[in-house]
């Protein structure tokens, strides 16, 4: 019987240690082209939530409003704010991008991995796949910073379009535009799998008051953060919110007529609010699954 | 399903000396106060058996396979797979195992065809392999005309036959099994077994837990009792009846208090091995003798008799014995 045993996948231990890298991208990818499939399968449901939000959003205050005379923005916002050029539909179309964008790591990942830690436990066959748990949180980071960047090239034209040439954009800063967008989506999965592996399934409904609800109205989304300085103790409360850097990046970038804070404050703490949440989604991930 | 004609090659290979070591190991899990799950566990499952672990709840069996399978870090103790450190080297342990938990931990978002598919993939094997293996698993577990429902869809022993599938979907040296047949009808276990028994002819390992020790009597080759953290006692199931058991474990369920003297008539019966009162009745250790169901009853006719259990397990005789606890209880 023993000379019957076909080795056949018992590679030699030296080999199989070299290549561990190469093996920990194949699962990486096996990982993604799960979650992939699992999109393309909900791709209408995605789009739907992706864009009914900022359409509605840029539709009312943009389109509907100036119509009929209630024009918000005129003094208040970003001329309030020290800003030359644009009006509200100029402030708000980055801003809509950058909620689109976060958003969508709330609900790529924070509300999947909440329903598979909680009720299911169906991660517990991801979590056994042949690399280190943390890898599986990594790669669940990584898709949903795709679906956050997909969700940010989604709403973009879309509310340039519906706010019917108000918008003063200008794509001059291309290389920014990237950096900021890549770091925006990373935010976006991290921030979803910080939430993901501490809210329990039931606290969805909590976790949309008293998280999402707060970052989007405090995150600089309908108005830049210089024009807080009328409001000064909250102007600095919200230095708090990542969400803020996502907006006045996007600002920086997209609407340069617009004033944001100084472009290195806001790639810092970017960049920070990224290795804090990753951290903190990665250890979360961790505790889950490991006792 | 097994071939019988040409010398089937084993499609789990297990090429060191123990598929499973467990040295010393204790977990304690913090809180106020700590509880210590694990005392210092010593056990060794031999590459191609059927291994059992049986202990009442809470005695630190389902902490065992948590430790081997990377889901719990023990507090002390070595624990390898196929020779792998388990604690030292998790990522590369898991290509060794396969796990079936005791929830269905199936993702439901994907097909059955699709979770056999997409975990093959997780283990970085390319996509024709991963088709044909989920093809010829769905056929040999007996899911091909279901390989299109979603988890949601099917019965409990489909689920369970598919967890199955799915762990040793990437050919692993070692198969956990926690309760595989908890909560099975009759019909699905017969059914389970039968495929475990395939996987066993194949040369795959396999450790299971289980509250059934009838069926653990019958298929292990060798079980481990566990209680309160520790292992009573390691050997083949004929060894451990030999040297703890008895033939026969009868369990009456009476409505009066049992008279001293039918007691006394009781424990005076040839081959009756211990007489102990448990909740309600009486629970008697035998051998396995013709007659003597017989002569209980009598003794307690009036004793108000309403209900009586033979077990012939000779398992359960020798955890009765080693535990002083019923399993079922």
């Amino acid at each position: 019987m023993s000379d019957t045993v076909v080795h056949d996948r018992r590679r030699p231990e030296g080999i199989r240690a070299g290549a561990s890298w190469r093996g920990t991208l194949a699962t990486v990818q096996g990982l993604l082209l799960r979650d992939l499939r699992v999109l393309r399968r909900e791709f209408g449901a995605f789009l739907a939530r992706t864009i009914a939000q900022p359409l509605l959003f840029v539709f009312v205050f943009a389109y509907v409003f100036p119509r009929i005379g209630q024009e918000i923005g005129g003094g208040a916002g970003a001329g309030g704010g020290g800003g030359a050029g644009g009006g509200f539909a100029t402030v708000l179309v980055p801003g809509l991008v950058a909620v689109a964008m976060v958003f969508q790591g709330i609900t790529a990942v924070a509300l999947p991995l909440s329903q598979e830690f909680g009720a299911t436990r169906e991660i517990e066959d991801r979590v056994l796949a042949p690399v280190r748990v943390e890898v599986v949180a990594l790669a669940k980071v990584l898709f949903g910073a795709a679906q956050s960047l997909l969700a940010g090239l989604v709403v973009l034209p879309l509310v340039l379009f519906v706010s019917a040439g108000q918008v003063v954009l200008r794509l001059d800063r291309p290389l920014l535009l990237v950096v900021v967008a890549v770091l925006a989506a990373l935010l976006a999965g991290a921030l979803g799998l910080a939430l993901g592996t501490r809210v329990d399934p039931r606290q969805i409904g909590l976790m949309f008051s008293l998280v999402v609800l707060p970052l989007t109205f405090l995150g600089a989304v309908y108005y830049p953060w210089a024009a807080l300085a009328a409001v000064r103790w909250l102007q600095i409360v919200v230095l708090l919110n990542p969400l803020v850097y996502v907006s006045e990046g996007l600002r920086a970038a997209l609407t340069p007529t617009v004033t944001t804070m100084p472009v290195p404050v806001v790639l810092g703490a970017l960049t920070a609010a990224v290795g804090i949440l990753l951290w903190a989604g990665v250890h979360g991930f961790v505790r889950r699954t490991i006792a | 399903m097994a071939s019988t004609t040409a010398p089937a090659s084993p499609r789990y290979v297990t090429d060191t000396a123990a598929a499973v070591r467990l040295q010393g190991v204790v977990k304690t899990f913090p809180g106020s106060p700590p509880v210590t799950a694990l005392a210092g566990i010593d056990l060794e499952v031999r590459p191609g058996e059927l291994f059992g672990l049986l202990g009442p709840n809470g005695a630190g069996k389902s902490t065992t396979v948590g430790i081997c399978t990377t889901g719990i870090r023990p507090t002390a103790g070595d624990v390898e797979v196929q020779g792998i450190d388990v604690v030292r080297a998790p990522a590369r342990v898991k290509r060794h195992l396969g796990v079936v938990t005791q929830d269905n931990t199936l993702d439901r978002s994907l097909t059955l065809w699709e979770n056999l598919y997409h975990h093959v993939r997780y283990f970085g094997i390319g996509a024709r392999t991963a088709r044909r293996r989920a093809d010829d698993l769905l056929e040999r577990f007996r899911l091909a005309d279901r390989a299109d429902a979603f988890p949601r869809q099917i019965s409990g022993g489909m689920a369970q036959r598919l967890q199955i599938a799915r762990a040793v979907s990437h050919q692993p040296s070692v198969l956990f099994l926690d309760e595989p047949t908890a909560g099975l009808d009759p019909q699905s276990r017969l059914l389970l077994w039968d495929l475990v028994r395939d996987l066993l002819a194949d040369g795959l390992t396999i450790v299971l837990t289980t509250h059934q020790l009838e069926e653990a009597e019958r298929l292990c080759d060798r079980v481990a009792i566990i209680d309160h953290g520790e292992v009573l006692v390691c050997d083949r199931p004929e060894v451990l009846q030999r040297e703890h058991g008895s033939g026969m474990v009868v369990e009456v369920r009476l409505r009066q208090a049992v008279p001293d003297d039918a007691l006394a008539r009781i424990r005076g019966h040839q081959d009756v091995d211990a007489v102990d009162r448990i909740d309600g009745g009486l629970r008697v250790r035998a051998a396995d003798r013709d007659g003597l169901v017989g002569l209980l009853v009598a003794d307690l006719a009036d004793a108000g008799l309403t209900d009586l259990s033979v077990s012939h397990s000779t398992l359960e005789g020798a955890f009765i014995a080693l535990t002083g606890r019923d399993l079922r209880e």
